[in-house]
């Protein structure tokens, strides 16, 4: 069965993250980061950001929320239950700091097939309040029996 | 830190993540399916166990990376990897890298997050800015 392709190219609206002290705490927390600075207000400004800053892969916090709507959308035709996430990569501009308010929105860039797996990549934007860009993300998700 | 050059290693991280690690992650990313969080389902649908976010050890990936730049969250400017292998709790992952090309301030990394024999992140490639 050839593998649906209509949805390349297609762009689902911007979904917003308001970033929280506690929030960037406990990620990172949950992954044993132990830096103040993702902490610590004064430690955080010392170092020369606004707030309590994010670390990098917080990234998946803030843009995930846009990246369920693209990969549940009937026009994806994307069999969630045997889909595994096969890759993933980040770029990083602006830090994220408790307080931003993050745009992310989402594109399918590409599906093809491959020995009869169906991979799915999809491309995230995240910019800041301030129109800064913050992040970009590229998901690769892979398709068994497709 | 002195300039890094080709073939310099990152300091390696070892970590074990403890039975509730999974729930704990699942709380912090917001990532709730249920593979890595009920162990009963995960056996259900074929797995050995509950199984860790790929994305919890591409995160581990980007902390031993950081530790190149002192943990400053400004040093990482790109990270690209596969996930391959399932992760479980209560087993040590053992994060390592080597800096395969040095540019002045940047240098880019290649990194590989395991459990034993089982590779979770493989062809990890970390670009920073120190």
């Amino acid at each position: 069965m050839a593998l649906k392709k209509d949805a390349v190219g297609k762009e689902w609206p911007g979904t917003t993250y308001q970033v929280g002290r506690e929030k960037i705490r406990e990620y990172a927390s949950a992954l044993g980061i132990d830096n103040p600075v993702h902490f610590d207000v004064e430690a955080a400004r010392a170092a020369g950001f606004r707030d309590v800053v994010a670390p990098p892969m917080f990234a998946v916090v803030y843009s995930s929320p846009a990246v369920g709507p693209a990969i549940l959308d009937p026009e994806v035709e994307l069999n969630f239950a045997a889909m595994v996430h096969g890759g993933q990569a980040f770029e990083w501009d602006e830090p994220a700091c408790s307080g931003d308010e993050i745009t992310t929105s989402a594109k399918c860039l590409s599906i093809e097939e491959k020995d009869g797996k169906g991979f799915y990549v999809f491309e995230t934007n995240s910019v800041n309040q301030n129109g800064a860009q913050v992040a970009r993300g590229t998901w690769t998700l892979i398709v068994r029996g497709v | 830190m002195a300039e890094l050059k080709v073939g310099d290693q990152v300091p390696e991280l070892r970590v074990t993540p403890d039975k509730y690690l999974p729930h704990r992650y699942a709380g912090a990313s917001g990532d709730f399916n249920p593979i890595h969080i009920d162990d009963d389902f995960a056996k259900a649908v074929g797995l050995p166990r509950n199984i860790l976010h790929g994305l919890y050890s591409m995160g581990l990936v980007a902390k031993a990376n950081a530790a190149l730049g002192d943990g400053d969250p400004r040093a990482l400017k790109r990270l690209s990897v596969q996930m391959r292998g399932m992760g479980v709790p209560e087993q040590e992952i053992v994060v390592t890298g080597t800096v395969k090309s040095a540019d002045g301030n940047r240098v880019v990394v290649d990194t590989v997050a395991a459990q034993g024999e089982t590779a979770l992140i493989k062809n990890a490639e970390a670009e920073l800015e120190l």
